[in-house]
């Protein structure tokens, strides 16, 4: 018997790894933005040209930054989520509608619902790359001083929504 | 003597028109957010930077290697700002500050990726170790000597008598334990 003692030893250690391996997420890239200043931008707005959003117009709200396209299934996948957070936490949603065309952004939000107050329209991506983007959706909680709190790659669940966005939006309103 | 003038016109009309050609491409450039002076040099520093920046999208490739749409953006970025005389250095801050160091293809050598630089040292260390240590113990007593009924086997094969189970040629390979059993048999039928 103690001849297998070493092998089973190391395949146990290999199974652990694997164990770690298997629940880790490569998509989930850390953030170098958490605790730093949200990018400042002006952009005009989805629906209307002539206005413009900037995340200062939001300084003193904790508020939710969402990056979606209407070329992302994902996006659509979330947006029940969405309408659940604007309903339980009375939390400001903004939409940064990424690399997308007028036409196509208003008419998905007509289609399959608006959860955002507004959505700002960056054609090019540019501010995108300034978030760090990489993928749609994303999502990042901005806090009253205008500080990025939290960042979420790639759809929010009822879940994430539950555990991770209400207890700190909680937090952040309250303090 | 009437030629001369027109000449002269002829030549400032198409000198008028190459510059209004230049003037025009050049715009036409600058509207796609290409830089107006792309040149060879410029371009090789471009390649050599992306080579140097991982795709965020399909992670394994750099964006020099990738087509993925925010790869291309981000090699426009680095174009542009090669272009405005930016330096390397500033290129890979900007990507580091928005993405983090996972934009790096090769992961800077600092406390947190110690594990990742020098892990296959410390495992090949170790096993150099465990090798070292193995062959120095004492080599193990040499396996048991014949059994009688292997020993009588041998004989007579030696003898040149044929084994009984010559229709099993497989029966040569297989292990030891029925080796034995067959060689038991061998000598029963040999002092039949």
């Amino acid at each position: 018997m103690k001849r297998f003692a070493l092998p089973l030893g190391i395949f146990l250690i290999l199974l652990v790894f694997l164990g770690i391996g298997l629940r880790l997420k490569p998509q989930e890239i850390p953030s170098p933005f958490i605790g730093k200043p949200a990018p400042a931008f002006t952009l005009t707005q989805l629906h209307d040209a002539q206005k413009s959003f900037s995340p200062k117009d939001m300084l003193g709200k904790v508020w939710v930054l969402n990056v979606w396209a209407s070329w992302c299934a994902p996006c659509r996948a979330e947006l029940p989520a969405l309408m659940a957070l604007t309903k339980e936490a009375a939390i400001p949603i903004v939409g940064l509608n990424y690399t997308d065309t007028r036409l196509a952004g208003n008419k998905w939000l007509a289609s399959f619902g608006n959860p955002y107050q507004l959505s700002a329209f960056d054609s090019d991506g540019k501010v995108g790359i300034d978030y760090g983007v990489y993928g749609v959706p994303e999502t990042f909680v901005i806090d009253k001083s205008g500080f990025i709190r939290l960042k979420h790659a790639g759809p929010v669940t009822e879940d994430d929504i539950k555990d991770k966005f209400l207890p700190l939006l909680k937090e952040l309103s309250g303090g | 003597m009437a030629k001369a003038p027109f000449r002269s016109l002829c030549a400032a009309l198409l000198g008028l028109f190459c510059a209004a050609v230049l003037l025009w491409t050049g715009s036409a450039h600058a509207g796609q957010g290409a830089p107006a002076a792309v040149t060879p040099a410029l371009e090789l520093r471009v390649t050599q930077l992306a080579q140097e920046l991982r795709c965020l999208v399909c992670q394994n490739q750099t964006i020099a290697d990738s087509q993925a749409p925010l790869a291309v953006e981000l090699k426009n970025q680095v174009r542009e700002q090669l272009a405005r005389g930016q330096s390397d250095q500033d290129v890979i801050d900007f990507m580091v500050q928005r993405y983090g160091d996972f934009v790096l293809y090769r992961p800077p050598v600092k406390a947190s990726t110690w594990l990742l630089w020098f892990g296959p040292f410390v495992l090949l260390a170790l096993g150099l170790l465990a090798l070292l240590l193995k062959l120095r113990q004492k080599p193990a007593a040499p396996a048991d000597s014949l059994t009688a009924a292997e020993l009588a086997h041998a004989a007579a094969l030696l003898a040149g008598e044929s084994p009984p189970d010559e229709s099993a040629p497989a029966a040569r390979s297989i292990p030891a334990i029925t080796t034995v059993a067959n060689a038991s048999t061998a000598a029963t039928a040999s002092t039949a």
